[in-house]
């Protein structure tokens, strides 16, 4: 089954050295995605999962910004090492990426067929009259009525949802085997939401590539993902199948997203809400990130990190509830009371 | 919404908006300290103001002697920047212009900054058709180009260097007057200017005491870089031989005489050009530094 | 668009009256009276008086005033004081050499400026950058009439390449249209700089380096599109201070230009030569700003509605 892993993401480590001090934005992560699978990155804002997509394609503002530690592996090939040169090639080609505001994400004075049709030249060596061609294909085909009026627009002249779909378009141009989506619908009408998920969903039944799909919307996760990483404070704290995650959550901060769910057929007297704020990516604490917001929190938490446990087959937690020292800790407890 | 606010919490809206202030001001004070732009901006300044004061004491000769068989002298240990076609030692005359460009640059930024400020309040305080008035005015003082207008208003008043301190300072007036407008309209707005007028000020009270205070901060940064411009127009035009007259020591001046003997004494020129230069790089770093320091978003 | 230019139009149809206004009436305040400039002196008070009766001065102001508008859209400016020919043709012969060397100074400022203001963008804090932008700091404090006897001094006096003055030929273009480029280009390189800095941190231009494509192609087809937008405007209002600066580079290069003949005039008391060229110099200007504002309309619709 190696030879289904299209990425692999080990140890990774971005941090920000500013004048404040390093802020670990990502702090030492490990994931893998493999061929039409979908993985969804789930955790408030500031938890690092865009500067997570950002690595993969090695987008960081450079400086503050840096990967210290870690390799991104894709066929076995570590982006991290890669030259400039090395990377560009890799980007918009192997690894497309759909950023979270197609207002913002489109140059606004480009059309959007030149825009799409420019990283076909680059990539495919296409003619520019072959790449204009299949730019107002791919606009074709994520579903833009009137494809070659609206390639030679510019982004002003199209709606925020047409906007995405050309986004979609242009990352999907050169059928890359990863696509790296990061909230691409938290700007859209939820029906527009809707539409371009399905498109994604569409796409990548005819594409076949791998999804990274950053979200903060569990509903979305639902929908989309095969499998979810959960993100709190520069880490992943749970990390298994979106069925197993939905049924049997294991981290306590998971515990408290999915509680925090209004739930369609259940009577609910409220929302549960999570206590506390996030720590500072400058000042982390020694112990469990999220031990000040926890209800189960015992001194093992405060004094040590838990590492990444795995508990079933497929399920991983970084909490200490799961482990032999926990439970130990709980004795102790009993006898002192 | 406005006659509901009830008179303690009024008072307590302008108390914190005042705390407020004076912690934007300490902020100010220390980002300026740390603005090295500004600081060698200021010291510049500074040295400047010195010489205007010690020039006295400092110049080794009279500036206004004429020795001719002293003149056109290079520069040597007698006299440092040499001597001009009458024989008068150019450091002493230099020493004695930094006056005259000072003066002439502040009291023309002061001319321009009294009126356009007050320009610029009223037409932001009260809008509509006083604004209007206003504003159409000084888009027409905008429209004549650069020292333009400068130039046509010396032609009425005739050349001097007051008039020319006039000119440059009416030069002013649309400019600080638009920055003000700007900035008033948005103060004004502020739910605190509603509270104070809720407690009984009038609108001299509110414009004066509640409005100019908060928009200071841009006027300040305008006047630091219109001095730089306001010295550099007040030469230009005594050296187009419109301003001081001689045998004054004013630099453009100075330089003017110094034109006609680029070939055989060019120290002539050189000096008040230099003297000129760094006063306006001054003027410039300083105004720079300010608004990086009022303003973090324009720092990079 | 179309609504945009005529609304605009109508906009300046009141400056231009404004700007007719504050020229008369500053000339209203000379003092002296015109009559006896232009009789000469000695002359007897009859011929003074017959002289202010063909001039108008006897009417009242507005009159006067209307029949200075009057005269101006007839195309008449007035009769010089110094030789009674009409102020228009001197001005006529007089502006051509005024907006070429407006132009090669505006070629210089926009050329010069963008370069230097690039340079510094593409690696903020560099040595490149912190060189260039310490020349435009210079550039703006320099006063371009010392900068123009120093560019005399060093390329016509002591290494002779070019003229020292005059407007004959080409040559005699270069040294002025730096002159007065110079200030300008630097504040178009400041603008250029921290326009450029804004839109490389723009998801735009992310999206273009995720694209894959070169640096070279994301700084000079996607980024600077969208940073020289704003830098139009500075270049438009820079070449309002150029206009005026003429006045004073035709006076170190003694081209006898537009500005230099109003410098003359204001020297002889030639008071409608004065008012004449001060009024062309501002219409100039104002019908510049009208095109570089329509410019910024074109360039700028697109994100207007971002």
């Amino acid at each position: 089954m190696k030879e289904d892993i299209l990425l692999e993401v080990k140890n990774l480590k971005t941090h920000f050295i500013t004048s404040k001090g390093t802020a670990k934005a990502v702090d030492g992560l490990d994931f893998v995605l493999k061929k039409g699978e979908t993985l969804g990155i789930v955790g408030e804002s500031g938890c690092g999962k865009s500067i997570t997509s950002l690595s993969i394609l090695r987008l960081i503002p450079s400086p503050p910004g840096k990967i210290v530690d870690g390799q991104i592996l894709l066929h076995g090939k570590d982006l991290v090492e890669m030259s400039d040169q090395e990377i560009r090639k890799i980007r918009g080609n192997q690894i497309s990426m759909i950023f979270q505001e197609p207002m913002t994400s489109l140059n606004p004075v480009i059309p959007v067929g030149e825009q799409i049709a420019e990283a076909l030249r680059l990539h495919q060596k296409l003619s520019r009259k072959q790449a204009w061609e299949k730019a107002v294909e791919m606009i074709r085909l994520v579903g833009i009525p009137a494809p070659e009026k609206r390639a030679k627009q510019e982004p002003y002249q199209l709606s925020g949802g047409m906007r995405q779909r050309v986004m979609i378009a242009m990352a999907l141009a050169c059928t890359p085997e990863v696509l790296i989506a990061d909230e691409p619908t938290t700007a859209l009408d939820v029906t527009i939401q809707a539409q371009i998920l399905e498109l994604m969903k569409d796409l990548q039944r005819k594409i076949g590539m791998g999804i990274i799909f950053i979200t903060h919307d569990l509903g979305v996760v639902a929908e989309m993902c095969d499998k979810v990483a959960v993100m709190y404070a520069g880490q992943i704290v749970e990390y298994q199948t979106t069925a197993n995650l939905f049924k049997t959550p294991l981290h306590p901060y998971t515990q408290g997203l999915i509680g925090s769910l209004p739930k369609l057929y259940e009577d609910q007297e409220e929302l549960q809400i999570i206590e506390g704020t996030v720590p500072s990516p400058y000042d982390y604490p020694t112990g469990c990130r999220f031990a000040d917001r926890c209800p189960f929190v015992q001194d093992l938490c405060r004094n040590q990190q838990p590492e990444i446990i795995h508990v079933e087959d497929s399920q991983q937690v970084r909490c200490w509830k799961y482990t032999d020292q926990w439970k130990e800790e709980l004795v102790k407890e009993e006898v002192i009371l | 919404m406005t006659k509901s606010i009830a008179i303690e919490e009024a008072t307590e809206l302008v108390s914190i908006r005042r705390k407020l202030r004076k912690e934007k001001r300490q902020l100010f004070f220390r980002t300026i300290g740390q603005n090295k732009a500004a600081v060698v901006g200021g010291f510049i300044i500074l040295f400047y103001l010195s010489l205007t004061i010690l020039a006295p004491v400092l110049a080794p000769f009279d500036p206004f002697e004429i020795e001719l068989e002293d003149k056109l002298q290079g520069p040597s240990t007698e006299h440092w920047m040499g001597t001009d076609d009458k024989g008068r030692d150019i450091l002493s005359r230099i020493l004695y212009g930094s006056r005259l460009s000072l003066a002439v640059g502040f009291s023309s930024v002061l001319f321009g900054a009294f009126f356009g400020i007050l320009l610029g309040l009223i037409a932001g305080y009260y809008g509509k058709w006083v604004d209007t008035i206003i504003s159409r005015s000084l888009d027409v003082m905008l429209a004549f180009p650069g020292i333009l207008l400068a130039l046509a208003i010396i032609s009425a008043l005739g050349p001097s260097l007051i008039n020319v301190t006039i000119a440059v300072g009416v030069f002013s007036i649309p400019l600080f007057a638009r920055i003000v407008r700007g900035s008033t309209m948005e103060v004004k707005n502020l739910e605190y200017i509603d509270a104070i007028r809720t407690l009984g000020a009038n609108d001299f009270i509110i414009i004066f005491r509640h409005i100019f205070p908060n928009i200071l901060s841009p006027i300040i940064v305008q006047g630091s870089l219109r001095l730089a411009t306001a010295i550099l127009s007040a030469a230009g035009l005594s050296f187009l031989g419109l301003g001081a007259q001689p045998p004054s020591p004013e630099w453009g001046a100075m330089l003017s005489s110094g034109r006609d003997f680029l070939f055989t004494a060019p120290y002539m020129a050189i000096f008040p050009g230099i003297m000129i230069s760094v006063l306006v790089l001054g003027f410039n770093l300083f105004g720079d530094g300010l608004r990086d320091a009022l303003d973090p978003r324009m720092k990079k | 668009m179309l609504l945009f230019i005529l609304k605009r139009l109508a906009q300046v149809v009141p400056v231009i009256f404004g700007v007719t206004l504050v020229v008369f009436l500053i000339m209203q305040m000379v003092p002296g009276d015109p009559a006896i400039i232009m009789a000469g002196e000695g002359a007897s008070t009859e011929t003074v008086e017959q002289l202010r009766e063909d001039l108008g001065l006897n009417e009242p102001l507005h009159v006067q005033y209307f029949s200075y508008i009057g005269n101006i859209l007839q195309g008449s400016l007035g009769n010089s004081l110094k030789n009674n020919q009409p102020v228009l043709d001197e001005i006529l012969i007089r502006l051509p050499i005024t907006m070429e060397l407006a132009f090669f100074s505006i070629l210089i400022t926009i050329v010069l400026g963008l370069t230097a203001g690039i340079i510094s963008a593409v690696k903020p804090y560099s040595v490149s950058d912190i060189s260039v932008m310490v020349v435009a700091l210079l550039g703006i404090s320099l006063p371009s009439f010392w900068l123009g006897l120093l560019l005399m001094y060093t390329f016509s006096i002591k290494l002779q390449w070019l003229p020292v003055a005059g407007w004959d030929s080409f040559a005699h273009i270069i040294l002025p249209a730096i002159t007065l480029g110079a200030g300008g280009a630097a504040i178009v390189a400041r603008m250029t700089r921290s326009s450029m800095l804004e839109v490389i941190g723009q998801d735009y231009v992310r999206t273009a380096r995720a694209k894959g494509l070169k640096e070279h192609t994301i700084i000079y087809k996607h980024a600077l599109r969208n940073a020289l937008i704003p830098v139009i405007t500075v270049v438009g209002l820079q070449f309002g201070s150029l206009l005026g600066g003429t006045v004073i580079v035709e006076s170190v290069f003694a081209i006898n230009g537009l500005g230099r003949m109003i410098v003359d005039a204001i020297r002889t008391r030639d008071i409608p030569m004065v008012q004449g060229g001060v009024l062309v110099a501002s219409l100039v200007f104002v019908f510049v700003n009208l095109l570089v504002d329509v410019m910024y309309k074109v360039f700028n619709k697109r994100i207007d509605l971002n």
